[in-house]
């Protein structure tokens, strides 16, 4: 379970969180909604420990990492697994080296079982061929594909996902969607996903809350959401379903 | 006043930043585990991108000694001299100088940029967030490879300037061959070898240290990059300077 209790954070006297709670509960899937440049980043790096706050706490499964560093820190880190926003894919390392990168890093485990296991998770992703290209050799939807499977391969119980669809084409986009959903089912993990797809990300997490102006202004099932009458959801999901057309 | 206190107490800070940094990195080199397959491609990196450009400096360089201190050594009439003048100028100073300055240009920038892009790609976020130590990762090898690599390189730098030199000398102004070598033989002590020595290890840290520090403290957007890749060329020539300076004359 993570627990954001009261989180604040400024950069240069601009405040972007400004008193965020929020509760995740073990083995859910929760969205993070909020319009672009609102802090949902800002957010999801406080989740991982790479800010630290101005003022609040997170903990995780109890422990608050808000006061943790060095050792302590990566400890609880060894839970984690973090999709970041543009794949953050090793330039100098191949596909199938950063799927394995995690893994060979962290665990002591033989070859053989390296190898099946990063073959294992390029499966899954649908990637299987494209071990031997480089980042940059591949497209946006790749990317996204392969930071998924570098983010799973440990096994985490905790996922962090920030925009792991946005920018890509319908088709793509409900891939990695059905791909997260089917994973969460098969290894079963507290999933955290920002997103901005509107209205796909209600078939896929459990809860949605909504982030506006540095807080935290509804959270609830995707119907809930959906039905709410708080005028800024309201908008905000009129808004992303409905592109706004000026001739 | 108060902008003056200001403006002293962040320069205070980032050197602070900036020695805790080195400090951090070495600690780091001392503690397992070491990532001997990123040392070497470290190694292979400073050599590759540097080699050309120092084996076309270093004979320039000899070349244009030789016209110059030819001139100036025949008016006290003693020409015999320009093989040690030439080769004590490059060993104890020019050749590390100017090596790592070249290395700086070229290797030194392209380090910046790249970890730059690491930092602003999120690739050393991700790092951290695997719980492994981007210091450990990106920046010990680096410093390690340009330890090994810069003292190497300013003994090429130097062997290509006397031979540069040779040609100038004995093809052109016509000197004698043996008088050449055997002059050099004679007035080079180990101890200006070892100075040039000292010079290109602590070049090598010093570049290493700013190009490492720069990238890594890169800011967001890609001017960034190419603002973090001109002060780091710029702080780590000035700071070779004059470390070169001080070093100088504390070991004369
Ligand atoms: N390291 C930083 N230093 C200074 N300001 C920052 C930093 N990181 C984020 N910000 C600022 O915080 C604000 C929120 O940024 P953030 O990246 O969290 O937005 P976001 O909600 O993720 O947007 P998007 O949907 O476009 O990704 C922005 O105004 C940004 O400029
Ligand atoms: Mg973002």
């Amino acid at each position: 379970m993570i627990e954001i209790i009261d989180l604040e954070k400024s950069f240069d006297g601009q405040k972007v969180l400004n008193g965020i709670d929020l509760t995740i509960l073990d083995n859910e899937l929760m969205a993070i909604i909020g319009k672009s440049g609102g802090g949902k980043s800002v957010l999801l790096k406080h989740l991982t420990g790479l800010i630290k706050p101005d003022k609040g706490s997170v903990l995780v499964d109890g422990v608050d990492i808000v006061r943790l560093s060095g050792r302590e820190l990566d400890g609880i880190r060894e839970k984690f697994g973090v999709v970041f926003q543009g794949g953050a894919l090793f330039d100098s390392l191949t596909v199938y080296e950063n799927v394995a990168f995690p893994l060979k890093e962290k665990v002591k485990i033989d070859r053989k079982e390296l190898h099946e296991r990063v073959l294992r998770a390029l499966e899954d992703v649908e990637l299987l061929g494209m071990g031997k290209k480089y980042p940059a050799e591949i497209s946006g939807g790749m990317k996204r594909r392969v930071a998924l499977a570098r983010a799973l391969i440990t096994e985490p119980s905790i996922v962090f996902f920030d925009e792991p669809t946005t920018g890509l084409d319908p088709i793509i986009l409900n891939s990695i969607h059905r791909l997260i959903v089917d994973t969460h089912k098969k290894y079963g993990f507290t999933g955290v996903i920002i997103s901005h797809d509107i209205p796909e990300i209600f078939d896929v997490a459990d809860r949605i809350a909504m982030l506006h102006n540095g807080v935290i202004v509804e959270t609830g099932t995707p119907d809930e959401i959906k039905n709410s009458f708080n005028p800024i959801v309201r908008q905000f999901i009129i808004g992303m379903e409905v592109p706004s057309f000026k001739p | 006043m108060r902008i003056l206190g200001a403006w002293t107490l962040s320069a205070v800070r980032r050197l602070g930043n900036i020695f805790t940094f080195l400090a951090n990195a070495v600690y780091s080199i001392f503690s397992p585990p070491f990532k001997f397959g990123l040392l070497l491609r470290q190694i292979r990196f400073f050599g590759n991108k540097s080699m050309v450009i120092i084996l076309l400096t270093g004979s320039f360089t000899g070349m244009v000694l030789a016209l110059q201190l030819f001139y100036t050594l025949r008016k006290f009439g003693s020409d015999a001299l320009l093989g040690p003048a030439i080769a004590l100028s490059l060993i104890r100073e020019l050749g590390p100088v100017l090596s790592a300055l070249m290395v700086t240009g070229r290797a030194g920038s392209a380090l910046t940029a790249e970890i730059g892009i690491m930092r602003i790609s999120e690739q050393i976020d991700a790092l951290t967030a695997m719980a492994l130590n981007p210091v450990r990762y990106l920046i010990v090898p680096n410093i390690v490879a340009a330890v090994i690599v810069f003292p190497l390189l300013a003994a090429i730098f130097d062997l290509i300037g006397i031979y540069g030199g040779y040609a100038v000398a004995v093809k052109l102004l016509g000197m004698s061959e043996g008088t050449y070598f055997s002059q050099i033989e004679t007035f080079v002590e180990m101890k200006d070898i070892r100075i040039g020595l000292y010079k290109s290890l602590s070049f090598g840290v010093i570049v290493s240290w700013i190009c490492c520090y720069k990238g890594f403290n890169t800011r967001y957007g890609a001017e960034g990059v190419s603002k973090a890749t001109t002060e780091a060329v710029v702080l780590s020539s000035i700071l070779i300077l004059i470390w070169d300076y001080f070093i100088g004359s504390v070991l004369l």
